[in-house]
């Protein structure tokens, strides 16, 4: 994460528990049910989860805000953007 | 049936059958003991050696036997910071790439855990291959002891660019271990070198033997209790007749190294050039050219990778795969991560020297099914999930709306 002020999730996805590729395939769902501009948060524990998420946006082009780890859960900010 | 997980074990080549067959009737005695048994050992174990030393760039007397490849990596990291480490230098520096085989990884963790050595792992581009502005830059700290760098890359197959790196170890004067596990009788070996690695299995010789070379003048002391084997650097009674086999092998791989990598080679590019046209959402890692011959994986998006190991396995394909759930570990590929590549659905497929056009033409007809089945699953389990309930904890898997 940077400095910049942390945007405030709209929806959150909680994947806490899942193997790969669940993360990944709930947030591709996810990411359809909300709007082009909203921020999606998804919790993980899976550990392929943050090099996933990386790939997974640059491949879909939605826009990744950063990822967090707070003991075993990662938090995945990811705007929508189309 | 098609084997295709060469990566990890080339099946062994008919002349490191042969002798090995040959040697475990004439070897088998200790090769240190001066009765007639023991000598002939002996020379069955010098003409292993001066073989494996003629292909791989090196005088027999800087090359021992190890029981595996791993070991000869622990040895080499070990032994050459141990002996640059002193009270004046303190604990030192070590450099390596961050997709270094784990025996690497592994070796220079336990360093810094055990003696406080400082550990700098430097990145690599998307294609894998390690970026030599910045370990040319960690070399140059103070008290660097040692670096790693690999031939070519086990998982993706990409080359490195080892040339590079040694003009910045030799300026620092800075030991440069390469290991050449990966690539092996399949490509030159790169010169520059302090130290070099090696592992029989991979390039077509039994399991079992691994190949540790310490170029004369470089600094190494044997990190374990002593013993007399192997120029003092590996302990232990060696295997002579799975080393002679291994060096039978190696000179044979060598030889029509010519003929079977260009085979290899049009193999992959099919693959490679295939794969993301018949499968949907996949993506084909490492570099497109610079790599090692018969190395090539990709990933599929939304698939679970042990399932895809397994269904492929069942239609008749031996692969292997660098997502966590097909990990013994649990951990995904610390290559693919480093390489920000997608580590889910992941398949490496390294072909055998021996293998047809034919069996690689129906694992391109049966992958794009397979793949199909595999994620008609994973959307399958996704859509049973449990809907959100405003009134309970969240369930997992369910979206919320977070309150404001």
């Amino acid at each position: 994460m940077s400095d910049a002020p942390v945007p405030v999730a709209d929806q959150v996805l909680d994947c806490t528990g899942m193997a790969c590729p669940l993360p990944v395939v709930k947030t591709s769902q996810a990411i359809k049910k909300i709007e082009a501009g909203q921020v999606l948060e998804l919790l993980a524990t899976d550990p392929g989860v943050e090099p996933d998420m990386k790939a997974w946006t640059g491949r879909t082009g939605n826009e990744l805000l950063g990822i967090a780890r707070e003991g075993d859960v990662f938090h995945v900010l990811i705007r929508r953007t189309r | 049936m098609a084997y295709f997980d060469a990566a990890s074990a080339e099946p062994l080549h008919r002349s490191g059958r042969e002798a090995l067959l040959a040697a475990l009737d004439e070897g088998w005695a200790d090769p240190a003991r001066l009765h007639r048994e023991g000598r002939r050992a002996q020379l069955l174990l010098d003409q292993a050696r001066e073989a494996t030393a003629a292909e791989l760039g090196c005088r027999p007397d800087e090359l021992s036997f190890t029981s595996s490849g791993t070991q000869a990596v622990h040895l080499a990291v070990l032994g050459a910071v141990q002996a640059r480490q002193s009270a004046a230098r303190g604990p030192g520096h070590l450099v390596e790439s961050a997709v270094e085989h784990s025996s690497v990884l592994a070796a220079a963790d336990w360093l810094a855990r055990r003696t406080g050595t400082a550990v700098t792992i430097t990145g690599v581009d998307q294609a894998g291959r390690a970026d030599v502005t910045e370990f040319a830059a960690a070399v140059q700290r103070d008290r660097t002891l040692l670096a790693c760098l690999q031939s070519a890359n086990q998982e993706v197959g990409t080359l490195q660019p080892v040339a590079e790196v040694t003009a910045a170890c030799l300026d620092s004067g800075v030991p440069l271990l390469v290991d050449i596990a990966a690539s092996a009788g399949r490509m030159p070996v790169p010169g520059g070198w302090a130290l070099l690695t090696a592992s029989a299995r991979k390039w077509g010789g039994p399991a079992g033997v691994g190949v540790l070379a310490v170029r004369k003048g470089t600094r190494w002391r044997e990190p374990f209790p002593a013993d007399d084997r192997e120029n003092r650097r590996v302990p232990g009674f060696p295997n002579v007749p799975a080393v002679l086999a291994a060096a039978a092998s190696l000179t044979a791989v060598s030889r029509e190294r010519g003929s079977t990598d260009t085979a290899l080679r049009a193999l992959v590019d099919r693959i490679r050039s295939e794969v993301p046209r018949t499968v949907p959402d996949s993506v084909v890692h490492g570099d497109p050219a610079a790599r090692l011959p018969h190395i090539v994986t990709f990933s599929c998006l939304y698939v679970d990778g042990e399932a895809l190991v397994t269904e492929l396995d069942r239609a008749g394909f031996s692969v292997s795969s660098g997502s966590a759930c097909a990990a013994g570990s649990g951990q995904p590929s610390h290559v693919l991560a480093a390489m920000g590549a997608l580590t889910h659905g992941n398949v490496r497929v390294s072909l055998p020297r021996d293998v047809s056009a034919a069996a690689v033409s129906e694992f391109l007809d049966a992958l794009p099914p397979i793949v199909a089945r595999v994620r008609d699953t994973v959307r399958a389990g996704t859509a049973a999930a449990p809907a959100s309930d405003p009134r309970s904890p969240d369930p997992r898997g369910a979206v919320k709306r977070p309150g404001r």
